[in-house]
């Protein structure tokens, strides 16, 4: 098991897909592997600084990368605003241009990318979004 | 990420190296507007060095085609789209949005 703490800003986005990148890659995921488990990371994280946070600067985003039997376990944790999982609207995927909505995406393609989708909402401990996904074989 | 754009009788070039995400995808966002400022709205997205992208690029992609195609004076197009940033496109239903081209030379040529 493997945890960092990052500062919650879009800059640091960067160093936390390389982070769930090598969990990924010591885990022994292919390449089509890491790079979802770094898309669905990131999307977490922008979610984290704009919705939990609201705006950058505002707190920690805590990353924890561990291995239960065949998943690799990604849980990220904030202290901003929670939210209902299922309060979130799907996106509109297949309207023309102009009725397409803009949010919605992140979480959309998280749950497409990864195999299990968790969140549980603390007072004390916060928020804690929990991935899982299962290597192939 | 980096950004270089260049400017052809038909369309303007925007060429992506690296990475777009909610950090990077405003200075996109930038370039494609500094073009439309300039009256133009025919665009090559030329994604051949992108490493990355993630649901920020494509948000700044839809509005940028947004304002391209409004009263039909133009539209982005995509050339060299790298697999893993076609197969999330094709996850969010983006595929559909944009004109894709296997090269710069066919997606320049198209307008």
């Amino acid at each position: 098991m493997r945890t960092a703490i990052f500062q919650a800003n879009f800059k640091n986005l960067d160093s936390i897909r390389e982070y769930v990148a090598r969990a990924a890659k010591d885990a022994g995921f292919d390449e089509a592997g890491v790079y979802a488990i770094q898309l669905a990371a990131d999307e977490a994280s922008s979610n984290i600084i704009e919705h939990a946070y609201k705006t950058e600067d505002e707190g920690e985003i805590e990353c924890t990368c561990s291995m239960e039997g065949n998943n690799l376990v990604l849980v990220f944790r904030d202290h901003g605003i929670s939210y209902e999982l299922d309060s979130i609207p799907e996106p509109n995927l297949t309207g023309k241009l102009n009725k397409r909505k803009i949010g919605g995406l992140g979480l959309y393609l998280i749950r497409h990318l990864m195999d299990e989708v968790h969140y549980e909402s603390f007072d004390e401990a916060g928020n804690v979004l929990t991935l899982k996904k299962r290597i192939a074989g | 990420m980096e950004i270089v754009t260049q400017k052809f009788k038909h369309c303007d070039l925007i060429s992506v190296k690296g990475r777009v995400d909610s950090y990077t995808a405003p200075k996109l966002g930038e370039a494609i507007e500094l073009i439309n400022n300039d009256g133009r709205y025919k665009i090559v997205l030329d994604l051949s060095d992108l490493e990355f992208m993630s649901s920020a690029g494509f948000r700044t992609m839809l509005m940028g085609q947004r304002t391209c195609k409004r009263y039909n004076r133009g539209e982005i197009v995509l050339a060299c789209l790298p697999k893993r940033t076609q197969e999330a496109l094709d996850l969010t239903g983006f595929t559909t949005l944009f004109k894709i081209f296997p090269d710069q030379v066919s997606a320049v040529g198209n307008f």
